[in-house]
């Protein structure tokens, strides 16, 4: 009798236990299709602002829909960009989700994951709004895939104005070669460190800014799509030119990040940076005003941007309603409230100057007449697979400055990643 | 047979939930790992098919730039200097507190006290005291030393692109130290009493006392804790991860395989994951092993 008892006590504890267990797994469903789940990773600080003035405006021009925020925080993305691999994989994609434009975009493509949305750009009048360069550049086999909701330009020289003026440098730099003098001169003012970089990715972005000089955009966008190739010559030269100046910077750049880069600038002890422009809304916002932008030296007019955008996923539940927000963020009334928020400017050349600050202004301008080529380190010009390895053997580089295996390595991970149109 | 299922069977009943968590949840888990692991997923497309062991020997022979064989390097740097610092220190400590100090409950709590600290916490700050800057820049450590007319000491920590990963391995000793002596503590505790008095009756020196009858009795105490700090280097991920970063320099293969997911390279992060767990087991497997026959026998 006593086995008895213990054995329905075990019975009805472990039958609760997995029935709990079942319960989990539901899922809650039911959603009604006038929402529009919209997933980012946008969930403070001015990009949560710059989606708040986005879903505003999409109340108003998609009155019909319900906006659903479908935010992941944390990791600058790298969390969402897991709960959405899982979420692709089991066929339960959001309305529309949050991705870099180009070629970050190129897995979700090649898996069939996004739908074509070139019928839209034409309907919605996106093809005069951006810049051909854009359009070239997002373009994969005659199709575009996503919606750009703002532009960075991340080929920028930051200076600090006061050590420049001190060192007796009254106009900048217009090639590698001035630059370097410009270094020199800097240095024998007393400068040690005359620019300031921090870790692999930011040594990336450098790395890329002199290949532009060197190569030229149009050489330049050839090495992300195989008809440049990796080991060539004048890579070599960049990748020498490269090495020079990292003997301009500060030692401890493996240990810095951008912003600790950004404060060398901001303390005087570096004249120089190289960032994108989000560097403009961050010293606004650290209330230093003494510092100056130019292009990268012998960039020339060339435009090295970087986008967010929103696609249009295969099955997503609420198409048409996913069809109106991508209208909204393309507008360009979508656009404006997106970036007068987000201290970005917009991607479309239609937009008032007027409405933005004084470097977005220049920025505008210059997106209208300049060529525009992709960027690795932020995931328009290179998968996220050619990232990660473009990232480490800069970061074996900064250590060894070994050059051959540097380019060996890049030429490598080119030909495991590089997309092949 | 009903008799031996009424003796074991509510037993076995009453784990069932546990069993069965383990089972899906660890054990399958692991199987699934070992499965992606010989796929070819390497990017969010999901996997095409199977590649056997091709994983696996890609990383040794055909990785970029050899990367993980230079994060097998590093985890070795740090934990050789990790796991002989801690025990070096440890046992030190314990013996000193062996040899009854006054206020022995203060040392041992000053001591131990590190390791309620978490390594993302204390890597924050030693990522401070190990800044690399010297001379007028220094912070930190290196600024101590300049202010103490020691310059010579400064130097470039963890930046340090050969022996780096030594001085990563500083803030996991300065945690682990306490605890590995309070394993020591305890060992020396439990040897009895009358075994030391009786060595002395025969007239055994103190270096002899310690030497042929303290420290062969610390011997299963000394495994113990090597097991513990020596499993804990190998998946040494936090630590890292807020003094350094993830970044070429120190690198080690659990940094890897989250670098690894990040660029949705499932196939390598598995393969990865699983030699981890290998080498990992190499180390417990035979202390379990060791341990279960010890138990049988007494």
């Amino acid at each position: 009798m006593r086995f008895t008892r213990r054995a329905a006590i075990a019975a009805v504890g472990v039958a609760a236990l997995l029935s709990a267990a079942a319960c989990g797994g539901g899922d809650g469903g039911g959603s009604s299709t006038k929402d529009v789940e919209v997933f980012t990773w946008w969930a403070d600080g001015g990009e949560k602002a710059g989606l708040d003035g986005l879903v505003a405006q999409f109340g108003t021009a998609c009155a019909d829909y319900t906006f659903v925020n479908g935010a992941v925080a944390g990791g600058a993305g790298a969390n969402a960009k897991q709960v959405l691999a899982s979420r692709l994989q089991q066929n339960d994609p959001p309305d529309t989700f949050q991705a870099h434009a180009g070629a970050e975009l190129s897995d979700y493509i090649k898996a069939g994951q996004v739908e074509d949305l070139s019928a839209q750009y034409g309907e919605w009048g996106l093809n005069n709004a951006f810049p051909k360069g854009l359009i070239d550049n997002l373009t994969v086999d005659g199709k575009i895939y996503s919606v750009p909701a703002n532009i960075h330009r991340a080929n920028v020289l930051w200076s600090n104005k006061t050590v420049l003026t001190q060192a007796g440098i009254t106009k900048d730099p217009a090639s590698l070669a001035e630059f370097f003098t410009t270094l020199d001169a800097l240095k024998a003012k007393g400068v040690a460190t005359p620019l300031a970089l921090g870790k692999d990715w930011t040594q990336l972005m450098l790395l890329e800014t002199v290949l532009i000089s060197d190569l030229g955009p149009d050489k330049f966008t050839g090495l992300w799509n195989g008809s440049t190739d990796w080991a060539g010559a004048d890579v070599t030269k960049a990748i020498d030119d490269f090495t020079k100046l990292l003997g301009y910077t500060n030692k401890d750049r493996d240990s810095l990040d951008w912003t600790d880069a950004e404060k060398l600038v901001m303390d005087g002890k570096a004249a120089y940076q190289l960032m994108g422009d989000w560097e403009a809304a961050d010293l606004d916002t650290k209330g230093f005003k003494d510092y100056g932008y130019a292009v990268f030296p012998g960039n020339g007019d060339t435009f090295q941007w970087l986008a967010d955008s929103f696609v249009l996923p295969k099955n997503a539940k609420n198409p048409d309603g996913t069809k109106c927000w991508l209208k909204t963020v393309g507008s360009a009334e979508g656009q404006k409230a997106f970036n007068t928020k987000k201290g970005s400017i917009p991607a479309r050349t239609d937009a008032n100057p007027g409405d933005y600050p004084q470097y977005q202004q220049t920025a505008i301008a210059d997106w209208k007449t300049a060529q525009q080529v992709p960027s690795c380190a932020h995931g328009s010009a290179c998968s996220q697979g050619f990232q990660g390895a473009a990232n480490s053997a800069l970061g074996k580089f900064s250590s060894d400055l070994d050059t051959a295996a540097l380019q060996k390595a890049l030429a490598t991970a080119a030909s495991q990643f590089a997309k092949t149109n | 047979m009903g008799k031996r299922i009424k003796r074991w069977g509510p037993g076995l009943l009453l784990i069932s939930p546990s069993l069965v968590v383990l089972a899906v949840f660890v054990y399958g888990l692991i199987a699934w790992t070992v499965k992606v692991s010989m796929s070819d997923e390497h990017d969010a497309l999901g996997s095409k098919g199977f590649v056997g062991l091709k994983n696996y020997t890609d990383l040794f022979t055909n990785d970029i730039n050899d990367r993980f064989t230079h994060s097998l390097k590093n985890l070795l740097i740090f934990t050789v200097v990790f796991v002989v610092g801690t025990m070096v220190l440890g046992l030190l400590w314990a013996f000193l507190l062996d040899r009854g100090v006054r206020a022995e409950g203060v040392f041992r709590t000053v001591y131990l006290f590190p390791m309620a600290v978490s390594f993302v916490a204390s890597g924050v700050v030693w990522r401070w005291l190990m800044n690399s800057n010297t001379g007028d820049d220094a912070g930190g450590l290196n600024w101590i030393f300049g202010e103490l007319h020691l310059g010579f000491l400064q130097n470039s920590w963890w930046t340090n692109p050969d022996w780096g990963m030594a001085a990563m391995a500083m803030p996991a000793i300065w945690q682990l130290s306490g605890y590995v002596m309070a394993l020591f503590l305890a060992g020396f505790r439990g040897i009895p009493q009358e075994l030391r008095e009786a060595a002395v009756m025969d007239g055994t020196s103190t270096f002899q006392l310690y030497r042929h009858v303290i420290f062969p009795q610390l011997t299963p105490v000394a495994l113990s804790a090597l097991i513990i700090v020596g499993h804990m280097s190998m998946k040494m991920f936090d630590l890292i991860m807020s003094v350094s970063g993830a970044q070429w320099l120190t690198e080690v293969p659990a940094v890897y395989v989250w670098q690894a997911l990040l660029t949705s390279d499932y196939a390598k992060a598995a393969a990865i994951a699983v030699l981890l767990l290998l080498f990992v087991a190499v180390l417990i497997v035979p202390y379990l092993v060791h341990t279960t026959r010890a138990e049988r026998r007494s």
